[in-house]
């Protein structure tokens, strides 16, 4: 447990400069700037390593890097995802706060191999501990002439900025990002092109998670087989899950992938007292959620979560006991995603608001009966026929809801109250 | 329009960008402007900070009702921004609610008479391993109970 990302969790002032080279932190960094390293090298590590990007879509980090153009002159960018806001994910605010050197060297790092001289670390607005904590980071980086142009006569050239959000969800998709550095509404761009081709400002942009960059240093210090090794298949490595909602005790634990789900529960404190687990959602709440007894059999790993029926996601275990309301929860959902949709497709603007609002009225006991019928029928419509991925992760909760759930539904509507006494 | 105190904050956000970028930082600009107005925006501020960052002032005006960080109504001193999404809500979201709208008097989205505080639903503030929470300032309060409220609660001045 904690390996990597939480590595110097327990020790006072982690997120000190001080602290991470003590333990080994920007020798990787320094390496690199001493010529030891060639980005091949860094990304064969990478691919050796099995590791996935931490915000939800699991492509390879290795893979990704290698797709950018590095030869070319034009200008290029590395951004960093720190704008988590899918609802159960609270790792990268961790991350941030408790070892913001990792985020920079990983940073660093990915703009060396891509050939990019600047990168942006995206932070959500409301994080504005974080933020103070990754620019007091900055700060002493600079200082210790670890980053800036031609470092240490070096060659290389590496300058890291931030850039706030302002409260808007979608930003969290990459395209959107992009628009949001750039000064705009954050409406997800039309792909291809994709952002390795025309990104940040128009130029060759990589974007990856917070906990992805974090990973790298400790990958490349210790090696990429030492990283495959702690997780299994398909799923190299440790992973920082979130474990919320009705367990004793709520945390984030970086954990080895492919660690038995029943465990996991076990280390959060177990459900609460007198209660039996429900339902999971293990991912973050666009992932599909599970019944207790899938969940109770099923591994943490990206093919283990898939083979119970859902997705790995951003790794925000969602814990349910029996006094929840499914139908309430489902509500609140859809309420989410009908709020954040950007509005720029008409499936997901008008889907999001339709099952919103059926949702709604079967929660005001004005259900009808063929009400689960044009929920399904509209999450069908939504899903695959959208410009980014928040149309398929409002309908996603939707179908697995009613699949998993359809008597409380069905019960609501022909009662106009719950059948779940909480 | 802008002070020169946040001109110069400004400043370091343009700093960051391109030359020629510079309407990358409207985000903050517009929040720091907003700070020094009452917490809220108009249409005059907008247009400023659209002319001191030479960018057409209907790319500012998109900017400040995309986000939800930008108010344009009067919204009070403070803005008690609480979570109701889903980790929040298992965890009683819901009843605290309630129990601040009959603390303070007032439904969600209206300011106290005495033009202290408004309390706000917000969705996921990234904090679930601590709720229910809710954010005042730029500050977050996790783990709340109807105690815990109370004591942060009456010491907003
Ligand atoms: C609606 C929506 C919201 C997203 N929010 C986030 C987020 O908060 N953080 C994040 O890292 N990725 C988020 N993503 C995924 C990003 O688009 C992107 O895949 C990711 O940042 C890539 O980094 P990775 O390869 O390291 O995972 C979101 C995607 C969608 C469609
Ligand atoms: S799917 Fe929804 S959020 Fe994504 S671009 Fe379309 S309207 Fe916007
Ligand atoms: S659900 Fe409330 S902080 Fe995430």
């Amino acid at each position: 447990m904690n390996e990597v990302c939480f590595k110097n969790l327990d020790k006072k002032k982690c997120y000190s400069l001080k602290v991470y080279e003590q333990s080994g932190g920007y020798s990787i960094w320094r390496k690199i700037l001493k010529g030891e390293l060639t980005p091949e090298e860094i990304i064969d590590e990478l691919k050796a390593s099995g590791l996935r990007g931490r915000g939800g879509a699991g492509f390879p980090t290795g893979l990704k890097w290698s797709f950018m153009p590095r030869n070319a002159s034009m200008q290029k960018y590395v951004v960093c995802n720190s704008d988590e806001g899918e609802p159960g994910t609270c790792k990268d605010r961790d991350i941030l706060r408790y070892n913001p050197h990792a985020v920079i060297e990983g940073m660093a790092i990915g703009g060396f191999v891509m050939n990019a001289s600047v990168g942006y670390n995206y932070i959500r607005g409301e994080f504005m501990e974080p933020f103070k904590r990754f620019e007091g980071a900055l700060k002493e980086v600079y200082k210790a002439g670890l980053l800036g142009k031609n470092i240490g006569a070096s060659g290389v050239s590496f300058d890291l900025h931030t850039h706030l959000g302002a409260g808007a969800y979608i930003c969290g998709e990459e395209t959107a990002l992009l628009e949001s550095i750039e000064g705009k509404k954050g409406q997800p761009r039309f792909k291809p092109p994709f952002p390795a081709n025309v990104g940040l400002f128009g130029q060759p942009t990589t974007i990856n998670n917070t906990e992805s960059f974090a990973s790298v240093p400790e990958i490349l210090s210790q090696g990429g087989q030492w990283f495959a090794d702690i997780g299994v298949e398909n799923s190299g490595g440790c992973k920082l899950f979130s474990v919320t909602g009705h367990v004793q005790k709520p945390s984030n634990f970086e954990v080895p992938m492919g660690i038995p789900f029943k465990d996991l529960l076990e280390m959060a404190g177990g459900i609460k007292k007198g209660r039996k687990l429900k339902a999971v959602i293990p991912g973050g709440s666009s992932t599909p959620v599970l019944t207790a007894e899938v969940a109770m059999e099923m591994t943490m790993d990206y093919d283990g979560i898939e083979k119970a029926g859902s997705m790995l996601g951003a790794g925000s275990v969602i814990v349910m006991d029996d006094s929840t309301c499914m139908v309430a929860t489902l509500t609140r959902l859809a309420h989410f995603y009908y709020d954040e949709s950007c509005g720029q497709c008409t499936p997901c603007r008008e889907g999001t608001g339709w099952l919103y609002r059926v949702l709604k009225r079967i929660m005001d006991g004005d259900g009808k009966a063929d009400d689960i019928d044009l929920l399904l029928g509209v999450s069908d419509k939504i899903m695959g026929n959208t410009i980014c991925a928040l149309g398929d992760a409002a309908a996603m909760p939707v179908e697995s809801f009613l699949r998993n759930f359809r008597p409380e539904f069905e019960y609501y509507i022909k009662h106009g109250k719950s059948m779940v006494k909480g | 329009m802008i002070s020169n105190q946040a001109k110069k904050q400004i400043d370091v956000w343009v700093a960051k960008y391109p030359i020629g970028r510079q309407s990358s930082a409207v985000m903050e600009a517009l929040k720091i402007v907003q700070a020094e107005n009452e917490n809220r925006l108009s249409a005059d501020i907008i247009q400023a900070v659209a002319d001191y960052l030479d960018m057409p002032s209907i790319a500012a005006q998109e900017v400040a009702t995309f986000y939800e960080n930008y108010n344009h109504k009067s919204v009070g001193k403070h803005t008690i921004r609480i979570c109701h999404n889903i980790s929040c809500m298992l965890n009683g979201a819901d009843d605290l609610v309630k129990y601040l709208e009959k603390k303070l008097g007032v439904k969600t989205g209206k300011v106290t008479k005495n033009g202290l505080v408004n309390v706000k639903k917000v969705e996921c503030l990234g904090a679930c391993v601590g709720a229910p929470m809710f954010q005042i300032g730029e500050q977050y309060y996790e783990n709340l109970t109807k105690q815990k409220i109370d004591e942060i609660v009456d010491n907003l001045k």
